[in-house]
């Protein structure tokens, strides 16, 4: 069912809010027995008491698109009163204590919160494998990952649990996945979505991301959770997004100008990333666009640079995990240094102390300049080849990944086989884009297809991804 | 001896509580004497999904610090991370500046005793947020996040110190710039104004400085030059056994007058500094410097100046009282207790027998027992020379233990008041003319030191209420 059928239905009476709900969390419970990608499942009352919140609006007459909509919150997206694990041991036991702004806004707009989903730990992963609640399988294929880290939001979504689900993207952690499960993920434009609540991995990278069946869904979740919020000191005004506009006013592609990335045309893709790419160049060619290949020199570096960035980031944004104050405390301990020791040891996994000590290193005294100032610089250069490109073009399109979802432990997290995965999506978290991965597979696994547009362009970009998905159905 | 063949090298770090309500980047509250852990707020705590938000307060009381030390005031600032491990620091790092400082290139002027001008530069002012507060009883620790997060700014001189009482005198100047810009409330006690001082010593002569150490939290003005002094005899008797300063941070034992070893450079940390990606940069344009500058309450320099011109005070009178606030209040508050005062009186009896009186009392000119409107009575008193000099420093010191006292009554009570008839001063003068009969004389014969002798006989006669001028005038009409 398409997001506009969904609302036409809830809205005219046809599907009962309640019934709707409490079937998309008995579709929720399947979904955790079957792919692992709920970590917790809200109980009915809680389902119920959410669903008279929703009737309530509609009686007041301020229902919005997204009142009495099942969503799904992955686990580093606090709630208040449920347990944020962020898929660490060492959040094992942390209940939040507050909302974050995204789940408030949900919570104002009438949607439903169906329960959490499994991700990577601390959101550090591409497949889903780094969980300390284990992996998630691919509902498309349970021999496969979903992708990651918001491999269970994307699972929950494709396996049909829940209409509409939250993730974050640092690196691709949204596109991915729902390149990976075959449904839509829409990464804003860094500043757009308020980071207030939602457990810190690389600051100036991380941003909330949606996934839904298609971008009017994707939008009509967006409307309600962008918006500058005086928490985050780094949200900002972009202008207001119209789910109105995105019905009303399809995207032309007829005269569009779109960039293909010199510098992503010689990478190896999967033969069926291949024959889904050829299909949608050749797609828009015939809608009228005008494709062509431009070269952005510094997107080359962005795949370093993002990681240097992020775990740079990260070393200093998990460093309060000490054992103090909440979170885990290992027993047995002689002193000090022997508690943050022991404790950070039995906390975390191996993706996350790796990445941590990376980033480490990467901010020492006499690494500082080769690595993290370096990275800076990097990332300043491409945001300004990107501003330049984007002042002659609409659009930049590649594949959202290089290969479709691979089999569970087939790879090694924390191997550059594994980072490399992210090659098509960090250049986007670098530079501040927004982007929507768009399912286009053609044959046999799905495959997702990026659309990247500039800063703030948000809406002209989910209008295109909405054309762009019309295209290929 | 040897320390002649030394000089000393010194450079504070001053930390400055800056007066907000609320902490810098969190929505707490700021409140010394709230139970522990009641102003924590999710950013002081460190909790996860916790970001931090500036506290503009923070930039402009800063901002203000920064030209109250004549520094520069960035146009562009920014905060960055401090990282490092312990329990008093929720987050695991400290959010403070290091590239570009909010005050840059600043300094002040400070006075040695033959009122000699050192100029002692800023090399740069920084924003940064306190961590919290550990108290150990056994073997538990417990930790209070209240103070956490509170707004500092830490004012870091050039090396341009050379002895102890400079040192002084320079906490001393900042202190007073900050108070009077009602940027810091200036309580030692509770620590929101303290300072590190790194002190290296080397030969006179020698270009090359020597090894420092940094002597941390130092809360008092005597302090500062009693730990310093205490520093470079230890490092100059270290240096003549033919031993090496080792660079390292000391801590200071007012118990004991000394310094003891806290930590060696050899644990010394790599904070891996880098911008908070939490927090954008600050631009501050020239128009909004100049409002901060314009609602600011007037500086010692400035005031200075006004007790020169408006109240016609000598340059000494005018930069002592000038130079702490709460000094030039007082001297506010008795000109508005008794407005006919002159005000070289009231300043040179605040910056003179006062000042004394609190020396020996060890107390503040804001912990004084009395109200000022006593000492404006008592000023009164000596400005219409109804009591001489002599017994009003007694009264003085009777304002200090009877601070109720009704200094009127009291010295018609006890016939202090002092004497100017003519004809009483001349029957005493007589009296001690015959008394001394020799001594007077020797005086008509020449000798003009037997003069003082003669009057201070009178003085004692007159069990110290005579009139001085008329006594001096009425005994050399009788000597003629």
């Amino acid at each position: 069912m398409s997001f506009k059928e969904l609302v036409r239905s809830l809205h005219s009476g046809e599907t009962d809010f309640l019934d709707y709900a409490l079937e998309s969390r008995e579709k929720s419970l399947a979904c955790q027995r079957e792919t692992n990608a709920f970590l917790q499942v809200f109980d009915e009352a809680e389902i119920e008491r959410q669903v008279r919140h929703a009737q309530g609006l509609v009686a007041a007459g301020s229902a919005t698109a997204l009142t009495g909509v099942p969503v799904a919150i992955k686990e580093n997206i606090l709630v208040r009163g449920y347990r944020a694990s962020a898929a660490s041991r060492m959040l094992e036991n942390h209940i939040a204590l507050y909302d974050a702004h995204v789940v408030q806004q949900l919570r104002a707009a009438g949607a439903i919160l169906v329960g959490t989903t499994n991700l990577d730990e601390f959101a550090m992963g591409s497949s889903n494998e780094t969980s300390y609640y284990g992996p998630v399988k691919n509902p498309r294929d349970l021999k496969r990952v979903p992708g990651g880290s918001s491999g269970g939001s994307a699972a929950a979504v494709a396996y049909g649990a829940v209409p509409l689900a939250l993730g974050t993207d640092t690196g691709g952690s949204v596109r991915q996945p729902a390149a990976f499960c075959g449904v839509v993920g829409y990464k804003p434009s860094y500043g757009r979505v308020s980071r207030y609540g939602v457990v810190a991995f690389a600051s100036s990278l991380d941003q909330v991301g949606i996934f839904a069946q298609d971008a009017v869904g994707a939008a009509a979740l967006a409307e309600v959770i962008e918006g500058v919020d005086e928490r985050d000191a780094t949200s900002e005004s972009m202008g207001t997004l119209s789910l109105e506009s995105l019905l009303t006013q399809p995207y032309d592609f007829a005269g569009a100008k779109v960039a293909m990335l010199k510098e992503t045309l010689n990478t190896r893709l999967d033969a069926d990333v291949s024959a889904a790419w050829g299909s949608v160049q050749s797609k828009l060619f015939g809608l009228g666009a005008h494709l062509a290949e431009v070269s952005v020199p510094a997107w080359r570096y962005a795949l370093e640079t993002y990681y240097l960035l992020c775990c740079s980031e990260a070393s200093s944004n998990l460093a309060r995990y000490d054992g103090v104050r909440y979170g885990h405390r290992a027993a047995g301990i002689t002193d000090l240094d022997d508690l943050y020791a022991k404790s950070r040891a039995e906390g975390f996994g191996t993706e996350v102390k790796q990445r941590i000590l990376m980033g480490t290193l990467a901010l020492s005294s006499g690494y500082f300049d080769a690595y993290f100032k370096k990275a800076a610089q990097v990332r300043r250069v491409l945001v300004n080849q990107m501003n330049v490109l984007f002042k002659k073009y609409d659009f930049v399109i590649m594949p959202t990944t290089p290969t479709v979802a691979f089999p569970l432990a087939s790879l090694s997290s924390g191997t550059m086989e594994m980072y490399e995965n992210d090659v098509f999506t960090v250049g986007v978290n670098v530079a501040g884009l927004p982007a929507v991965s768009v399912p286009a597979g053609v044959r046999g696994l799905p495959v997702g297809i990026q659309l990247i547009g500039p800063r703030g362009s948000d809406e002209k970009l989910l209008r295109a991804a909405n054309r762009l998905q019309e295209l290929i159905a | 001896m040897s320390q002649k063949l030394f000089e000393a090298v010194i450079g504070l770090e001053i930390h400055a509580q800056l007066m907000t309500k609320r902490k810098a980047f969190c929505e707490a509250g700021v409140d010394a004497d709230a139970l522990p852990n009641q102003r924590v707020g999710i950013v002081s705590a460190g909790l996860p999904g916790a970001l931090p938000t500036l506290n503009r307060e923070v930039v402009t009381l800063a901002a203000a610090a920064a030209i109250a030390l004549n520094c520069r005031v960035a146009s562009r600032t920014i905060f960055e991370r401090k990282n490092y491990f312990y329990p008093d620091l929720p987050k695991g790092y400290q959010i403070s500046q290091l590239a570009f400082p909010i005050g840059s290139d600043g300094y002040v002027d400070i006075y040695g005793e033959k009122s000699e001008k050192l100029r002692v530069g800023i090399d740069r002012i920084q924003i940064e947020e306190d961590a919290g507060k550990l108290s150990h009883t056994g073997a538990k620790t417990w930790v209070d996040l209240n103070r956490a997060g509170t707004p500092l700014v830490e004012i870091v001189s050039r090396p341009d110190i050379r002895t102890p009482a400079q040192a002084a005198a320079y906490m001393k100047t900042v202190y007073n710039a900050l108070v009077f810009a009602k940027v810091c409330d200036g309580n030692l006690e509770k620590g929101n104004f303290r300072c590190d001082a790194n002190v290296s010593v080397r030969r006179v002569g020698e270009e090359k400085l020597g090894t420092r150490t940094e002597i941390k939290n130092v809360n008092s003005f005597r302090f500062v030059e009693k730990a310093i002094d205490f520093e470079i005899a230890r490092q100059i008797a270290l240096i003549e056994a033919g031993g090496r300063v080792v660079q390292e941070t000391r801590g200071w034992d007012a118990g004991t007058s000394t310094t003891y070893t806290m930590r060696v450079k050899e644990d010394a940390q790599d904070y891996r500094y880098f911008p908070d990606p939490d927090l954008p940069p600050v631009v501050l344009s020239e128009g909004w410097v100049k409002g901060v500058r314009d609602s600011m309450p007037p500086l010692p320099d400035q005031i200075v100046a006004e007790l020169q011109q408006r109240y016609g005070l000598d340059v000494g009178l005018a930069r002592t009282l000038g130079a702490d606030p709460k000094y030039y209040q007082f001297f506010q508050s008795l000109l508005t207790a008794d407005a006919g005062l002159p005000a070289d009186l009231v300043a040179k009896w605040i910056c003179g027998d006062l000042s004394h009186e609190l020396k020996v009392y060890r107390k503040e000119v804001d912990e004084l027992p009395f109200v000022a409107a006593q000492l404006a009575t008592l000023l009164g008193l000596v400005h219409e020379q109804r009591v001489s000099a002599q017994n009003a420093k007694k009264l003085l010191r009777l304002l200090f233990d009877q601070p109720q006292v009704d200094l009127p009554a009291h010295l018609r009570e006890k016939g202090l008041e002092q004497i100017s008839d003519r004809a009483q001063l001349g029957a005493w003068i007589d009296e001690v003319l015959a008394a001394h009969a020799a001594a007077a004389d020797q005086l008509r014969a020449g000798d003009l030191k037997i003069f003082d002798f003669l009057q201070g006989q009178v003085m004692k006669a007159s069990r110290g209420r005579a009139n001085p001028v008329l006594v001096s005038e009425i005994l050399k009409e009788k000597l003629a």
